[in-house]
């Protein structure tokens, strides 16, 4: 960070206003994001082994919506809300899916 | 067993002489470690040999190599017909500077340099010494991990390793130098120790490699990348010195060693008081007294150390706080101060973490803290919040608090909120805390303050944007100083600028000899 030809920025705090250098973490950090419990994600990459519901489907608090292999086990996914209908099913059967990619559309 | 041809001679009566030559083939035969064609593999990597290493940074003539001819015990897979020599690592003892250490070095000519049983009998054996002899522990790994024909004894032998790590903690200070693979297992050895090493190009440390990422998770990510120097040095904070090259990375080793003690029980050696260069850092050149200007807090050190010599300990990991080593008087002190060039000097979730564990370090070995503060307060955001500022900021105050070797404060420029106390105020049991009288020690900045407390006042005013600024004017004149907290004895002393070291030495000549009784525990439960 000791770079003479870094960019300063104006950070605020409390109203006042500082002339200071960002971090390459602070310029990194990540926007938040709410989430949207009907969206089913992946909460671990991996690969669908078995899809359990279909479309229409009405599922309640702990059904288990699919299984997706990863680090050596099949992992349940399972619905988060009291009671639900499939609205749509994103992925099939040995898809391979990244980290909070969305499976299962949820109403 | 190796058939060495020598082991065929005739039994009877060798002379001192022979059998001093059989010694002499002995050694040849295990000193050339993984051979020829293995060495010179290692060379086209960038990267010297055990042997090399140890001897580059060891006094010359220092070294005493022990266990030469320990050999390996892997039963299975054909591994009992293959001769390992060394079971590649090299231990011993020597001086640096001649100050007694311990290492061990990892010979990656050696199978890969991976860790079998009789690796780690030789790493906890010089482990072991060195916790007996009371003298610091240099570890250096280049290993390919775990030697898989072993099985779980390799994995016995990580957590022997593991827990003389944990308990040496506190005890003799604990160096690990990464120059080559780190992976898996093997990484929590470093991470146990009190300070990392860390090459460009060479060291590469990581739990799961790119390859196993790549299959299991499908994301493609380069060795250096992932657990490159830098990235350590600068994201993980795994690091505390980045170099660029080997030989660099000793010259930094060599240098911590001069500034701490041998154990915990000794303080570090003194060296003859040297006066700052203070025409080259010139506080009223370099130190801005409006607190919304940045300036590099390490040039404010610099006029007020032995020297101007100030050793930074992780440089490029949070650098909105500045941690390192520095002398006042001949005496090694470790300094902790907020940098108002990045970020402004807030405190967030690394630069709590930086601080708390160097704060730990200087307290285990008897090294007096000195704290220079300047800064708005804590980093706000959601990831901030998300990523647990509240425990990792809650270190600081743990560590501060716990310490009982001096603690000396001096508050040059913002000292508002949260981060006032945390920054080893005297409520945290500082010994001595000085203020400049550019000091604002209150509750937040003017503006923020005037807007709240005046509120009700600027919303009805006629004219609110005139009002607002009178009201700042007025917060700013009445409590943006140190008076406020010299009024009820918060601070101890408001002093000229120019004579901060002179307070300074005073206050730690004077407190040589303090002792803190504190409550009979059997250890307390820091937030972690």
């Amino acid at each position: 960070m000791s770079d003479k030809n870094q960019n300063f920025i104006v950070f605020e705090l409390d109203d006042e206003r500082y002339t200071t250098l960002p971090t390459v973490k602070f310029l990194n950090r990540k926007r938040w994001m709410k989430k949207d419990e009907k969206q089913v994600t992946a909460f671990i990459p991996g690969i669908i082994h078995k899809i359990h519901v279909k479309k229409g489907n009405t599922v309640k608090r702990g059904d288990v919506l699919l299984e997706l292999e990863a680090m050596k086990m099949y992992n349940q996914v399972v619905c988060p809300l009291k009671q639900a209908k499939v609205k749509k099913i994103l992925v099939k059967e040995q898809d391979k899916v990244i980290k909070d990619q969305v499976l299962i559309i949820l109403e | 067993m190796f058939n060495f041809a020598f082991q065929n001679q005739k039994q009877e009566h060798m002379s001192i002489q022979q059998k001093s030559e059989d010694l002499k083939k002995r050694m040849q035969a295990a000193l050339q470690g993984g051979g020829t064609k293995a060495i010179e593999k290692q060379i086209s990597m960038g990267k010297m040999t055990a042997r090399e290493r140890i001897l580059a940074l060891l006094d010359p003539e220092s070294f005493h190599e022990y266990d030469l001819f320990v050999e390996h015990a892997g039963k299975d897979f054909d591994m009992d017909k293959k001769y390992l020599p060394g079971d590649g690592v090299v231990t011993g003892t020597g001086t640096i500077n001649g100050y007694p250490v311990c290492i061990f070095a990892q010979d990656f000519t050696v199978a890969g340099g991976s860790l079998g049983y009789m690796h780690a009998k030789k790493i906890t054996k010089i482990m072991d010494h060195a916790m007996k002899l009371g003298v610091p522990l240099i570890g250096i790994n280049d290993s390919g991990g775990a030697r898989i024909q072993e099985g779980v004894n390799s994995l016995a032998g990580y957590g022997e390793i593991f827990w003389r790590n944990t308990m040496a903690s506190g005890v003799i200070p604990q160096i690990s130098v990464i120059l080559g693979p780190c992976a898996g297992g093997a990484v929590y050895s470093p991470a146990l120790t009190d300070f990392v090493f860390v090459v460009e190009n060479i060291s590469k440390m990581f739990i799961t490699g790119p390859e196993v990422i790549k299959t299991v998770l499908g994301e493609e990510i380069s060795m250096e990348d992932l657990g490159g120097a830098k990235v350590h040095a600068q994201i993980t904070g795994n690091a505390h010195f980045y170099a660029e090259t080997e030989l660099e990375c000793f010259a930094q080793i060599k240098k911590l060693l001069e500034y701490i003690p041998w154990n915990n029980r000794r303080k570090a050696l003194p060296f003859p008081p040297k006066a700052p260069k203070t025409n080259q850092y010139k506080i009223e050149n370099i130190f801005p007294a409006d607190p919304q200007k940045p300036y590099d807090i390490r040039n404010i050190i610099k006029a007020i150390v032995d020297g101007s010599e100030f050793f930074e300990v992780m440089e490029l990991f949070a650098p909105n706080i500045v941690i390192g080593f520095a002398r006042m008087n001949g005496e090694t002190v470790g300094i902790v101060a907020n940098q108002p060039l990045v970020l402004a000097g807030v405190l967030d979730c690394d630069s709590s973490d930086k601080a708390a564990r160097f704060v730990r370090f200087c307290d285990a070995f008897n090294i007096p803290i000195l704290t220079f503060v300047d800064l708005p307060g804590y980093l706000p955001g959601i990831d901030q919040e998300h990523a647990g500022v509240i425990r990792h900021g809650a270190k600081l105050l743990y560590a501060y608090s716990e310490a009982t070797v001096p603690k000396i404060t001096v508050i040059l420029r913002k000292a508002y909120g949260g981060g006032y106390i945390a920054m080893a105020s005297s409520h945290l049991r500082a010994d001595f805390v000085f203020a400049w009288p550019t000091a604002e020690i209150a509750v937040m900045g003017p503006e923020g303050a005037a807007n709240i407390i005046f509120r009700n006042e600027i919303m009805n005013a006629e004219n609110p944007e005139e009002v607002r600024r009178q009201k700042v004017a007025e917060y700013r004149e009445k409590f943006a100083n140190p008076y406020v907290a010299a009024a009820y004895g918060h601070i101890d002393a408001v002093i000229d600028p120019n004579s901060t070291r002179k307070f300074i030495i005073h206050a730690l000549s004077i407190s040589a000899n303090k002792s803190v009784q504190t409550p009979k525990k059997k250890h307390g439960i820091p937030p972690f």
